[in-house]
């Protein structure tokens, strides 16, 4: 026989073999040594905590109650990890980058920082898990008792109750001296994980020696326990359909939603790729924990007295067989299942209640605009200590309240269905874009009121909460109101019911309310960074208000990650961006960082909502977004008129430059302009100076006086000439030209040109007869000065014995041309375009007595009647072209 | 013996008063109008002095007077210039190119004989 104080001794000492345990672990971590804390064997028996007092006593009164049905509880898990890489690789993900710290920070984060969400879930999970603790502390005090009981010198046998506190105080303890010491911004915890991968070994352990003890030692092989399930009452159950698979599904929903299991396999995740090992290992585990349950409900009920608490057969098997080595070990077994679930559950809602309640009314409670002057650091501690005691105390209420007299599975099965109310919010936010923040209250909202109504209320017994009065005629007397028959439903199991109109309701809740509203621009942001978290890396949304000062932004920061880990935060970044010191510029991406490590310790709302605070003064609203947008926009519409401004600017820029140049070369082409007039002009007046002074000088015979006063009439007339077709060429450039349009014949304009340039010679000219009649509008005046320079070049530069000079007429679409062809030996084709220009003059013929201005004024001429003159070669001699445009009268009008 | 003067110029009337008044104050006058024999022309006559204008068909004044000062023959030999181009750099050009005397045109009779007669005097002397 095991005295009780022996026994209370040994657990104490077994606690303290975990404080241990887990002080190492986290000195371990704290020097990065040990890589295997960091294993996915620790990860996969931390995943433990699933199985509670509730798996390890709880399993084998299930099944000597409803038979195999316990096996749904296994099969949920089981399912979620086989399937790990369709939600829980996802929440996984989604969790490392936005930096998740628990089940209410993912739905507040995901429906756009809703604080409201976070503190709806977090109601949710602390009333949810509340049953569940009852039911770990309603365990360890029925084991304990079941030793008390066999001692009569126990001081504690008569008062349960007194157990069952001082257990809740004891783990209380435990969890805030682990689960609080620090304010890590990963909200992992290293030791207690060691501590319960620990106790996940020892639960195992026990529960397999009880389980070979039974088989091998009192039934007596492995075929005479088969033939005695087979005889048993067990093997006769059958499970209705229904239950079986509304209970696999509520499995699952738990394994997801239940804040302790998010916060070992979310939380505390520190390798995506362990998921992997924990996908068959922790079915495997499940698998080992779940053998013996069968045996040892059949032996139990075989050997035990009857009414004898099947629920406890693992501890009162051996007990009663005087294996009191066993009975210790499985009564530690069954401690261990209780504390490392209490003790997760407690930092998980801890964090939780601090991060989206406590935070967020602290928060407001300083008023709009204050800057954070409090020690939140300690408030955020403060208040996850008082949370763990605080749950832990409403699971020692829960616990008197139901009275301890529901079973086990059953008050396991509430908690379940309580948090699984958050999982349409969670796989709808995680898969549906169009999940919205309206829809998600309103699902959780209906589906908690829903699971309060009929499963938690009803549960604490008839005539606490509810009256039988309303149990047996429905709310205000409305038949199809009853809590357990909703809408005259009749007859249905009454966890299915309860599941199937919470988890119904919710859903379309969720759905309804997601597609009636619209979600805010952040709450798009965030759906968008969840949605596609396999498809980008995850840079959560941006600040865009830079006007908190670092000063005050390093000072909240130090509160909250700590003096240490704030400061190398700031001066990472200061570095980064190239400041000595711990004030780096408040940039967006700094923002945004600091954001990220804060949520860490206070969620990522109360982030939020603190920078928010600090940056912007407020929160961040859709008007905030809005102006950002608006912000953004403004940005780069400026910086796309910077870029025209920019593009004309250079625009500009080359435009100078050639005008430049133009200007170097019209300079240039002045200089050769007033160095060849000058020529041209000294020319003549060098022959007239000359010969002047000649005749002066007297003593000439007469004919050579004659002819040296011809010469000087001559070249009077050829400066009298130039200085025509200078000023003439000047009117004509500048297009002052005033045009004198009229209407005449060809044959008309031609006669005119001919007999003007007819000075004697032999120029021989063939003129188009059939032509005549063609009609000119224009100036007639002016082209017939064009012909007539035409015709006096051929006359100086046409080197034929006979020069001839034939023209051509003919209309083509309108347009006139008009050719002048000689029959010389024609212009070079290097020079074709050089002769238009001014004192182009190529040939170097003596008796060329022009200038070389003649083309040029063609040119002139013909451009001011809109019409072109050019050189056509292939012609035999020197070939030009006239064409005149129909509409000239038009054009010049 | 008379002094031989060729007359280097396009312009017929400009050839016509030169000769005119040189021969008349007793200079033997030879005239060629084409820039690109010309080199080849004063290497031939061997004259005394040389008139030589800037704008001439084919070969300019210029070029011309490089290349008579190219050569030890024409290094020494007077060479006055006449163009009708009185630009400065034009005078600078043709003084680094070596010439010995620069007018510009229109110039008066008096001026270019007296020109002449000092190149042709220096030259001897």
């Amino acid at each position: 026989m095991v005295s009780f104080d022996i026994l209370v001794a040994v657990s104490l000492a077994y606690v303290a073999i975990l404080f241990a345990v887990a002080f190492l672990a986290e000195r371990a971590t704290d020097g990065r040594r040990a890589q295997w804390l960091r294993s996915p064997l620790i990860y996969t028996l931390s995943l433990s905590v699933y199985c509670t007092a509730w798996t390890f006593y709880g399993a084998v009164g299930f099944a000597a109650r409803s038979g195999l049905e316990f096996v749904t509880i296994y099969l949920g898990p089981t399912g979620v990890l086989i399937g790990w890489w369709l939600i829980l690789r996802r929440l996984v993900r989604i969790g490392r980058a936005e930096r998740i710290t628990s089940i209410a920070d993912l739905i507040s984060s995901r429906f756009g920082k809703s604080a409201a969400l976070g503190g709806i879930v977090t109601i949710l999970a602390v009333v949810g898990t509340t049953p569940y603790i009852a039911l770990q502390l309603q365990s360890v005090t029925l084991s304990l008792s079941v030793f008390a009981a066999a001692d009569p010198a126990a001081a504690v046998q008569a008062s349960p109750n007194s157990t069952a506190l001082w257990v809740a105080v004891g783990l209380a303890v435990f969890t805030i001296l682990f689960g609080t010491r620090t304010l890590d911004s990963n909200e992992r915890h290293s030791g207690v994980v060691m501590a319960i991968a620990v106790e996940a070994v020892v639960k195992l352990v026990a529960l397999l020696a009880v389980g070979a003890f039974v088989v091998w030692g009192l039934a007596g092989g492995v075929g005479n326990t088969l033939a005695l399930i087979d005889t048993s009452p067990i093997a006769q159950w059958s499970v209705p359909n229904s239950r079986w698979i509304g209970l696999t599904f509520l499995s699952a929903a738990a394994f997801l939603c239940l804040p302790r299991m998010f916060h070992v396999l979310v939380v505390e995740n520190s390798d995506e790729r362990h998921l992997h090992t924990a996908s068959w290992a922790f079915p495997l585990y499940l698998l080992l924990m779940s053998l013996f349950v069968v045996p040892i409900a059949v032996v139990g009920l075989d050997m035990m007295p009857e009414g004898a608490n099947p629920d406890l057969f693992v501890l009162t098997l051996p007990m009663t067989q005087g294996q009191n080595g066993l009975a210790v070990l499985a009564f530690l077994g069954g401690f261990s299942s209780a504390t490392s679930m209490v003790i997760v559950a407690a930092i998980a809602l801890s964090t939780m209640v601090s991060n989206h309640l406590a935070a967020p009314v602290w928060l407001r409670s300083r008023g709009e605009g204050a800057t954070v002057s409090g020690d939140l650091r300690n408030v955020v501690l403060m208040s996850r200590r008082i949370a763990i005691a605080v749950i832990l105390g409403l699971g020692y209420l829960y616990y008197r309240l139901s009275g301890g007299g529901a079973a086990l599975a059953a008050m396991g099965l509430i908690s379940f269905a309580g948090v699984a109310q958050v999982l349409p919010a969670m796989v709808g936010g995680i898969f549906w874009r169009g999940a919205t923040r309206i829809g998600a209250a309103a699902g959780l909202t209906v589906g908690f009121i829903l699971w309060a109504y009929t499963m938690l209320l009803p549960s604490v017994g008839v005539g606490t909460i509810l009256s039988a009065a309303v149990v047996d005629q429905g709310l205000f007397g409305l038949h199809w109101l009853r809590p357990r028959a909703l809408f005259g439903i009749d007859g249905m199991d009454p966890v299915i019911h309860a599941v199937f109109w919470s988890l119904l309701f919710n859903t379309l809740a969720f759905v309804a309310g997601s597609i009636l509203s619209t979600p805010t621009p952040l709450e798009r942001m965030q759906a968008s960074q969840f949605i596609t978290a396999f498809d980008q890396g995850g840079a959560a949304r941006s600040w865009r208000h830079g006007v908190a000062e670092a000063e005050d932004l390093l000072l909240m920061a130090q509160r909250i990650l700590g003096p240490t880990d704030a400061q190398r935060l700031f001066r990472a970044h200061a570095a980064d961006q190239g400041k000595t010191g711990y004030l780096p510029t408040p940039s967006p991406s700094f923002l945004e960082a600091l954001e990220r490590a804060m949520s860490g310790s206070v969620g990522s709302a109360t982030a939020h909502a603190m920078i928010g605070q600090m940056v912007g003064g407020a929160s961040v609203t859709v008007e905030d977004l809005m102006a950002v947008a608006d912000e953004t926009a403004q940005i780069m519409e400026y910086s796309n008129r910077l870029e025209a401004k920019s593009e004309e600017l250079t625009n500009a820029a080359d435009q100078l430059r050639d005008a430049n140049m133009k200007l170097v070369q019209l300079s240039h082409q002045k200089d050769a302009f007033l160095s060849q007039i000058s020529h041209e002009l000294r020319t003549p007046m060098t022959s007239i100076r000359s010969f002047s002074e000649i005749l002066q000088d007297g003593a000439l015979a007469p004919k050579d006086r004659v002819k040296y006063a011809t010469i000087i009439s001559d070249e009077t007339q050829r400066l009298t000439r130039l200085l025509d077709d200078l000023l003439d060429l000047s009117v004509l450039e500048n297009g002052q030209v005033a045009l004198d349009i009229e209407t005449g014949s060809l044959a008309q304009v031609l006669d005119r040109a001919t007999a003007a340039a007819d000075f004697g010679g032999d120029l021989e000219i063939q003129r188009p007869r059939q032509a005549d009649a063609i009609l000119l509008t224009t100036d007639l005046e002016r082209l017939a000065q064009v012909m007539i320079n035409l015709i006096s070049n051929t006359r100086k530069y046409c080197v034929a014995d006979h020069p001839k000079l034939k023209i051509r007429a003919r209309q083509a679409g309108g347009d006139t041309e008009l050719d002048f062809i000689d029959n010389g030996e024609g212009v070079p084709a290097a020079h074709r375009q050089l002769i238009f220009e001014k004192f182009a003059r190529i040939s170097d013929e003596a008796k060329a007595g022009s200038a070389g201005l003649g083309l040029a004024i063609c040119r002139e001429i013909m451009t001011n009647l809109g019409g072109t003159i050019e050189y056509l070669p292939g012609q035999g001699g020197a070939a030009f072209r006239l064409r005149l445009p129909a509409s000239q009268a038009m054009a010049a009008q | 013996m008379r002094k031989h003067i060729l007359l280097i110029e396009d312009e017929p009337n400009i050839v016509e008063a030169i000769t005119f008044i040189l021969l008349r104050d007793g200079w033997q006058v030879d005239a060629h109008s084409d820039g690109a024999t010309a080199v080849s022309k004063v290497q031939s006559m061997a004259p005394d002095a040389v008139i030589l204008d800037v704008m001439l068909p084919n070969k300019s004044g210029f070029d011309i007077l490089r290349d008579l000062r190219a050569v030890p023959e024409t290094r020494d030999l007077p060479i006055m210039m006449l163009t009708a181009r009185g630009q400065t750099k034009d005078r600078e050009r043709a003084e680094d190119l070596g010439v010995s005397a620069f007018m510009t045109k229109p110039f008066s009779n008096a001026d270019v004989l007296a020109n002449v007669r000092a190149l042709v005097d220096r030259a001897d002397g």
